[in-house]
């Protein structure tokens, strides 16, 4: 890559340490880029590591939570080593966030319209007025009807799919260059999850926002994303263009994880579910943490460590037996 | 498109439960507030819901929140009374009392981590039941659990566990299992995998499905995943702001929606393999409170070919085709339906 992307991280782990205790690691050392623009996926089960992922390039990992080693650089900014202050300064005009739960992450005592403006008050210098305006402006492009009432209102007074859009006026109140989504449509109604998106899509567009779209829906992903990153047991196991990787899988899990998925456009296909559970992260192995799950595993798999690696141009799967896993696929 | 045959037979079964003319209303303002306050208005969860479900069919009932599909769930096993209607059970006598009925009705919910009692181990869980109903003699009840525990695909070992040291995939089929101790005949599931990880959900509907094939259980399945929804039912009723809008087979529902509703909620899953549709058939806004309904079809707010007859004309669920109903004015006029798109062929 020539120019320098709007996101690096650089193996990147993230642990939880406890009192006396080891270090269970979570995040083990990934490492993408995000260009500008670009929408990018982090697909994965509960467990896997893409909310916590997410979190640490927000700056909002849970207590407990450290990155232990790799950066995460913002247009070649090192958000790690950054003084507090200039990191917060990215917040809202560069960075934003959206997160699942519109409730919990809307302030209950302040009017909806006050907490859209409150960022453009703070980083664009508006006036109150000023800030209103555009307040009002944004929930009316996020489709919200009678924006100028509804600023007015509380966010309990909103339903699931209001608050949601209010959500997403917020976040592009300041026209950030990133948007961070982490699951933002799963406590939505699929009617509602499929305006959401549409607007997600359109919004970014427009201003040529960059996505980090976190999610474990694979037809969420397809609809929003190019490029996606399947991540397992805290490690990226699969990248790729989306339609790539859903046509033939590289990894046994991604292929496995489509193989468990009902497709409505396939409904007689046969589901298959992965065997086994997720491994316990406190106890890693030296082998492939998919291994023992993976009805493709060979002798190496049980001692050594697969690392990503190009299997194609664009393409990329940490497995030893790649090339058997896309025969079987196609078969 | 789908292959029917591929299908069981269930439309000539008997049928083992009837809803008729269900109706819940919710009084509000009933509170300390409204008493002084004066105005009555009343929350009608479900308005008046016909539905039968046949033997050895899995029925799947989809809508958004706040459509009354949980509140019909409560309603069948009887943890919430109704304010109107009545529901019939084949092999029950009227006036059966809760415990006759709860042999009759069996529940598994969503969240398989607040339905389980956490200080209540599997086998004492299972044992409790067993004795109440007085289902097998009491030297066999822990034969009896652990034949239920393989029914569902765990292991004799697990009768000493608690819950808790249970992934979310176990749990469910331990609240199978205790469902299925009273040999019930119709089984709610409500939302029984949308909690589950994807890769788990696979499981818990092979589960069903073969309860389904071999106790040739009738299972109403609650779910909002319309491709869940088609993998796993025979037939569909789709539920809007406390009615049944449309109901029909899987296969047909799906090629050939004759509700606007239902069209709205096909175009709107998320594809995997295929693009979205190129002119979705969208609606706007959100269902409206269920306090203030619309006046004529309670969905022409939100229906894009509304005339002004939806909106003083309140329509009744009527034949549209074999097996086929629909309650929309409009079922006929419905644009063409260009069916589940083809599949690309992958480059």
């Amino acid at each position: 890559m020539s120019e320098e992307p709007l996101l690096s991280v650089r193996n990147l782990s993230l642990g939880v340490r406890r009192k006396g205790g080891p270090t269970t690691v979570i995040v083990d050392d990934i490492s993408f880029d995000v260009a500008e623009g670009q929408r990018f996926g982090i697909v994965g089960e509960s467990g896997s590591g893409k909310s916590m992922t997410l979190r640490a390039i927000a700056n909002l990992l849970p207590g407990g939570v450290k990155v232990l080693s790799g950066t995460i650089k913002y247009r070649g900014d090192d958000l790690g080593t950054m003084p507090a202050k200039s990191r917060r300064r990215l917040a809202g005009p560069e960075i934003a966030m959206i997160f699942q739960e519109p409730m919990t992450a809307l302030n209950p005592v302040m009017r909806v319209g006050e907490q859209i403006a409150e960022s453009p008050r703070r980083h664009l210098g508006l006036s109150r007025a000023a800030a209103m305006d555009l307040a009002i402006d944004m929930m009316r492009k996020t489709g919200i009807p009678d924006p100028a009432r509804r600023a007015r209102a509380y966010p309990h007074e909103l339903s699931g799919g209001l608050r949601q859009r209010i959500m997403i006026a917020m976040a592009l109140s300041c026209s950030p260059k990133l948007l961070l989504c982490d699951e933002p449509t799963t406590a939505l109604d699929v009617t509602v999850q499929h305006q959401v998106l549409r607007l997600l899509e359109q919004l970014c567009e427009d201003s040529g926002t960059a996505l980090v779209f976190v999610t474990h829906d694979l037809g969420v992903v397809n609809q929003t994303c190019r490029d996606l990153a399947v991540m397992y047991a805290g490690e990226i196991v699969e990248r790729g263009q989306v339609k790539n990787v859903f046509s033939g899988p590289r990894h046994p899990y991604t292929k496995g994880l489509l193989d468990s998925a009902p497709d409505f456009d396939k409904p007689d296909r046969k589901l298959a579910a992965i065997p086994g559970f997720p491994p316990n992260l406190a106890d890693r192995g030296d082998g492939c943490p998919f291994q023992p799950r993976c009805p493709f595993a060979v002798e190496q798999c049980a001692t050594s460590r697969p690392r990503l690696e190009q299997v194609l141009p664009g393409r990329e799967a940490a497995c030893f037996e790649t090339a058997r896993i896309f025969e079987g696929a196609t078969a | 498109m789908t292959d029917v045959t591929a299908q069981p037979e269930v439309t000539a079964q008997p049928v083992v439960l009837r809803v008729a003319n269900i109706s819940k209303e919710y009084r509000l303002g009933q509170g300390l507030f409204g008493r002084v306050g004066g105005a009555k208005k009343s929350l009608k969860a479900l308005d008046g819901v016909d539905l039968e479900l046949r033997r050895g069919e899995v029925l799947a009932l989809v809508g958004e929140s706040g459509s009354g599909k949980s509140t019909l769930a409560k309603i069948l096993v009887g943890a919430v009374n109704q304010t109107g209607g009545e529901i019939q059970e084949s092999g029950l006598a009227q006036g059966a009392d809760r415990k006759q009925r709860s042999r009759h009705v069996q529940m598994v919910f969503q969240d398989p981590y607040s339905s389980l009692n956490p200080r209540i181990n599997v086998g004492s869980m299972l044992a409790g039941l067993l004795r109440l109903h007085r289902l097998v003699p009491r030297g066999e009840v822990r034969a009896e659990s652990i034949r239920l525990l393989n029914r569902v695909g765990l292991q004799e070992d697990v009768l000493h566990a608690y819950p808790s040291q249970f992934s979310g995939g176990q749990r469910q089929r331990l609240a199978i299992a205790r469902a299925l101790a009273v040999r019930p005949q119709v089984l709610v599931a409500d939302e029984p995998v949308s909690a589950l990880d994807v890769s788990i959900q696979a499981t818990i509907l092979e589960l069903f499905r073969s309860l389904q094939d071999e106790l040739g259980l009738s299972i109403l399945f609650i779910a909002h995943n319309l491709a869940v929804v088609q993998h796993l039912s025979q037939r569909v009723a789709v539920m809007y702001l406390g009615r049944i809008v449309e109901v029909a087979d899987t296969a047909e529902i799906f090629s050939n929606p004759r509700h606007p509703y239902t069209r709205a909620l096909i175009d709107s899953i998320p594809r995997m393999s295929a693009d979205s549709f190129t002119d979705p058939f969208e609606i706007t806004g959100e269902p409206p409170s269920p306090v203030d309904l619309p006046s004529g079809c309670r969905f022409h707010p939100r229906c894009p070919i509304a005339t002004e007859r939806c909106r003083t004309e309140d329509p009744v669920l009527s034949l549209v085709g074999p097996g086929h109903t629909s309650a929309c004015l409009l079922a006929e006029e419905l644009p063409p339906y260009g069916g589940v798109p083809a599949l690309k062929e992958e480059e």
